[in-house]
């Protein structure tokens, strides 16, 4: 997953190294991997990632030879980080996205791991997702995912409802869903499915049926996205001419207090504004570490990578990366340097977003002021304050972005 | 047909015989300006490769709007039968606003040429100008601008002309500033028919002032008209109304530059230079006279400007306030009409409450100070000067809504202003409809032509000083003109209506309305803040009221979704850009209680939805 438009920052040097701040305490961080695969069968109405149908690349980036590109940046990206001093680490989780990754050969994805598992190692139980469509994966091909090291899948189900999947132009038919997450659980995969909520067109009643069919699949883990209508996507350009009905933001309320109701009702507990997991267990624990700040390597055209406060982008055109690639050269081509008060504005707008909670104690003093207001506005659960942890409410979490302003008021 | 004067009367040294005073009364575009050009070409006191388009109209906004708002007057010469004489042309403010200026200007002349447009007849302000010349008993030449274009119908508007001034549709002179057709001819017909001035050459020096214009390097300049006596450079001159004196450093007649003679002499027009910074040192309708040997009375109708309508001016940005101040203090320079005084909003900040003549008065200030000052300003909705009397007899002025007394009122008296409309007869209707709903009383109706009338109505200067001209204009598809001028004050029955935001009064929505219009006003700015006022985290309600009645209720729900659904794999930075954005939206909030309010609202809430319709153009 890589968004459209990248953000502005410093260049970033041809060898990949980075700055010292990088290796300022990385032995005590989780180090992990996203491997971004850019490739769709069609490209979804909704959809603003970096991505490319099959037929639209080619040279080094066509889907045939993305899998040796991606692992040549592996390499490097392992010797990097050794040349730029980060401490050795075995990887604690490895995500795989796209796009659609299992539009690849699932040798392919194999041999892109197995690669990055040769450089650094997984720790112990380390969770290894990929994305897939439900229509692009067979018993055999999920089986070979398994034996190669994947632990997780997560099925881009979206919705149980055809009107509602024919607006964000999914190809699959709703049967398949339940068909490809009990060949997922039989290759012996935890299992989660992505949902979109809010599409235009789709009812409360829809919603109902797409959160029901989903829990009846048992699935690990849920994750339900409000679907956000980007510039520059076929969905935004049939909204502006009126073919389609605008974002109405109390639904999208109402669609997720009654996703958070059904989830919790089913044994799903939330762990993060969007995500649902069965057990702490079951927790996407790559996904955390985004919100926790952990360090991790994007891998493939336009992935975004951090480590101890420096994030970094690479060239977001899979062809003008992979001629990087291919000349040896970082695909970085930007990045940024925190200081501590953006890591701080960072911290507290990532980890205000979790179950587990911010702590208080990380909070300047304005921002621990602010936390009484929130309680009394009923954003933020009062006992959980109490124990020295600010954690949202339901209502806060639908108004998540705007505690943050709260708690950071300068 | 005239040449061009072999030789210039020489100032100073001028016969008044020989002298010829006059200004044009026109509307707006009815090509006064034009005209003016046509005759300094004629004249030759202008080259035409130096001409521009309006040459008269100095200031930025005055040859974009087309209009003159300062007065200017410029000495030409012009020769018929043999005979030298120095024109003298006073450049008059076109606008309602302006009527004390442009009655000081016809207190200068002798003539005026009646200039009306030959496509579109003569207009409600024209008209009122005219009537103000012919009181002054100023020899009326009418003259019929624009012959060239297609849709002139000059006979019909001859005979309009006629009609009001008396005499025959055949002496309306036709002309086209245009093209320059009949231009000398009207010449000729200002030596022939204005009478030339009259005074006594040695009575001690009496000079009106007509005009008076801040200059960046000279400091103010001072037009005047010598009605009796003399002026010289270097003598110390007094003015009259503040006894003050200072010594004359320049003195000189506008050719149409600057250029410094030997003095003013007995019906000559000029300027005068001081050295003074302040044109409230140097009042238009004031006499100048010679310290040493003064008059013993100064000329007549001197009045001080009054501001009638008032608005709250705000930076867009506190920051700007201090500027703000410093460009009032200019403004104030050039324009004595302009009164101010600091005031502070809970809603708005600090900024000042500025007195105007009117409307057009108050929107040419606010775009100056826009415009020359490089400002952002919000103003507040324009109201008049109410005088609230209290049971314990107590008067207080009110310029500003949220000065409305609390205790027991016994009456309230607002302003009100005679009104003439000029129309075609099909808008009747239309326009006595909304005078109606105005509070107008109908003072009188008069057939100019078959199918032109004039109405009279007397209004509350209040109900005029809002929106009134931009209904009245599309109600009459543009063809409509109004002219007004006050006409003492009466006891209304009036109410201040508040407006509250969960519970907060803000100052800037308060409006001191008619009874019977209360309601529709709390109606409509709830309405328009509920459209205008972000959702908020909690349930914002709308309220109108009187003192403690609420007569509307509005509420905006509390907005129930503020979060991104997800966070596109790793691109923190991303987010974070768009907290930055947030966070720096949120700093052009403005805080009401609780409520943040953007100050969009506040700009959209107090413009007529009319003025909004027009900027979108």
């Amino acid at each position: 997953m890589t968004p459209s438009a990248l953000p502005l920052g410093d260049p970033a040097p041809a060898d990949g190294l980075l700055p010292a701040q990088a290796a300022d305490g990385a032995a005590e961080r989780n180090f992990g991997l996203y491997v971004h695969i850019p490739f769709c069968s069609v490209r979804c109405g909704y959809c603003d990632f970096n991505t490319y149908t099959a037929t639209e690349l080619g040279g080094g980036a066509s889907q045939d030879v993305y899998g040796g590109t991606a692992a040549r940046e592996v390499v490097f990206a392992a010797d990097a980080l050794r040349r730029s001093g980060l401490p050795e680490r075995r990887m604690g989780t490895v995500f795989f996205g796209g796009g659609t990754p299992t539009l690849l050969p699932a040798e392919d994805l194999a041999l892109i791991l197995r690669t990055a598992v040769d450089q650094w190692g997984l720790v112990p139980g380390a969770e290894v997702t990929t994305e897939a469509n439900p229509d692009s994966v067979t018993p055999q091909s999920l089986q070979l995912l398994a034996d190669a090291g994947f632990t997780r899948v997560s099925f881009g189900m979206q919705s149980a409802v055809p009107h509602v999947l024919a607006v964000l132009d999914r190809t699959h038919t709703p049967s398949r869903v339940p068909q490809a997450v009990q060949w997922a659980r039989d290759a012996g995969l935890n299992v989660s499915v992505d949902l979109i909520y809010g599409t235009p067109g789709e009812s409360m009643a829809d919603w109902k049926h797409s959160l029901e069919e989903a829990l009846s699949y048992e699935p690990d883990h849920i994750s339900a996205y409000a679907l956000i209508i980007e510039e520059g996507t076929k969905l935004a350009a049939r909204m502006r001419r009126g073919e389609v009905p605008p974002i109405d933001d109390d639904d999208h309320a109402d669609k997720y207090v009654l996703a958070d109701e059904m989830m919790t009702a089913a044994g799903l507990n939330w762990y993060e504004v969007s995500n649902w997991a069965r057990t702490p267990a079951d927790q996407c624990r790559h996904n955390l570490a985004y919100w926790r700040s952990d360090d991790w390597w994007g891998i493939g055209p336009g992935a975004h990578s951090h480590a101890g406060g420096v994030r970094w982008w690479n060239a977001k055109h899979p062809t003008a990366y992979a001629q990087r690639i291919e000349a040896g050269e970082s695909p970085a081509v930007g990045r940024e340097t925190l200081d501590a008060d953006t890591r701080y504005m960072e911290d507290v707008m990532l980890r205000t977003r979790l179950a587990e909670g911010l702590a208080l104690d990380r909070l300047r003093e304005s921002g621990r002021q602010a936390v009484a207001g929130l309680m009394a506005d009923g954003l933020v659960d009062p006992r959980a304050a109490l124990t020295g942890k600010v954690i949202l409410t339901p209502k806060g979490r639908l108004l998540a972005d705007a505690v943050v302003r709260r708690l950071l008021p300068d | 047909m005239s040449p061009m004067a072999r030789f210039s009367p020489v100032p100073a040294a001028t016969d008044p015989a020989i002298i010829r005073n006059f200004c044009i009364i026109a509307h707006i575009d009815h090509g006064k300006s034009t005209l003016a050009d046509r005759m300094l070409q004629s004249t030759g006191v202008v080259e035409h490769r130096n001409m521009k388009a309006q040459y008269l109209d100095r200031m930025d906004i005055e040859r974009e709007r087309g209009i003159t708002i300062k007065s200017q007057a410029v000495r030409m010469p012009w020769e018929l039968d043999g005979e030298s004489y120095a024109l003298n042309m006073i450049d008059t403010p076109g606008h309602v606003d302006f009527t004390y200026e442009v009655s000081r200007s016809l207190a200068a002349c002798e003539g005026a040429i009646l200039l009306v447009d030959a496509a579109q007849g003569i207009e409600a302000q024209t008209l009122a100008n005219l009537y103000l010349a012919m009181e002054n008993d100023l020899t009326i030449i009418p003259v019929l601008n624009k012959i060239d274009l297609p849709a002139a119908q000059p006979e019909k508007y001859a005979e309009e002309l006629a009609n009001l001034i008396g005499g025959d549709p055949e002496d309306v002179l036709k002309v086209s500033g245009k093209t320059g057709v009949g231009v000398e001819a009207l010449l000729d017909k200002i030596v022939r028919d204005i009478p030339a001035p009259q005074g006594d050459p040695n009575a001690p020096a009496r000079a009106m002032i007509f005009d008076s214009v801040y200059d960046t390097y000279r400091g103010v300049v001072t037009y005047v008209r010598v009605i009796d006596g003399s002026l010289s450079p270097r003598e110390r001159i007094q003015m009259m109304s503040t006894r003050a004196s200072h010594e004359l450093l320049e003195i000189g007649v506008s050719s149409p530059e600057p250029t410094p003679s030997k003095g003013l002499g007995v019906g000559e027009v000029g300027y005068l230079i001081t050295g003074v910074k302040d044109v409230r040192l140097s009042k238009v309708g004031d006499t100048v006279t010679n310290l040493a040997k003064p008059a013993e009375k100064s000329l007549e109708g001197y009045a001080d400007p009054k501001p009638m309508v008032f608005s709250g001016l705000y930076p867009i940005d506190g920051a700007d306030y201090p500027v703000l101040r410093e460009a009032l203090e200019k403004l104030m320079l050039n324009d004595a009409a302009l009164v101010y005084e600091p005031e502070t909003s809970a809603a708005l900040g600090f900024g000042f409450r500025v007195g105007f003549l009117g409307l057009l008065h108050l929107e040419i200030t606010r775009e100056r100070l826009e415009r020359e000052y490089n400002l952002d300003l919000i103003s507040t909705a324009p109201n008049v000067e109410y005088e609230v009397t209290l049971e314990d007899k107590k008067v207080v002025k009110v310029t500003n809504p949220s000065e409305y007394p609390e205790g027991k009122i016994k009456e309230v008296r607002e302003p009100m202003v005679s009104a003439t409309i000029l129309a075609p007869s099909e808008f009747v209707g239309a326009i006595m409809e909304l005078c109606q709903a105005r509070r107008g009383v109908l003072g009188g109706m008069d057939y100019l032509s078959e199918d032109r009338v004039e109405i009279r109505y007397r209004l509350p200067l209040a109900e005029i000083v809002f929106d009134f001209f931009d209904i009245l204009k599309s109600k009459t598809r543009g063809y409509a003109s109004l002219d007004w001028k006050a006409d003492g004050e009466q006891v209304a029955d009036l109410v201040k209506v508040d407006i509250l935001l969960q519970g907060e009064q803000v100052d800037a929505f308060s409006s001191i309305t008619h009874k019977d219009k209360a309601y529709s006003y709390g109606v409509m700015m709830t309405g328009k803040l509920r459209e205008l006022i972000p959702r908020q985290q909690f349930e914002v309600p709308i309220q109108a009221a009187i003192g403690s009645r609420i007569i509307a209720r509005e509420s905006i729900r509390a907005i129930r979704k503020d979060v991104l659904a997800k966070c596109y794999g790793g691109d923190i930075s991303r987010k974070r850009k768009l907290l930055e954005k947030q966070k720096e939206g949120k700093k052009r909030m403005k805080m009401v209680g609780r409520v943040e309010v953007p100050q969009e609202a506040f700009v959209a809430a107090l413009s007529s939805d009319e003025s909004k319709d027009k900027s979108k153009k």
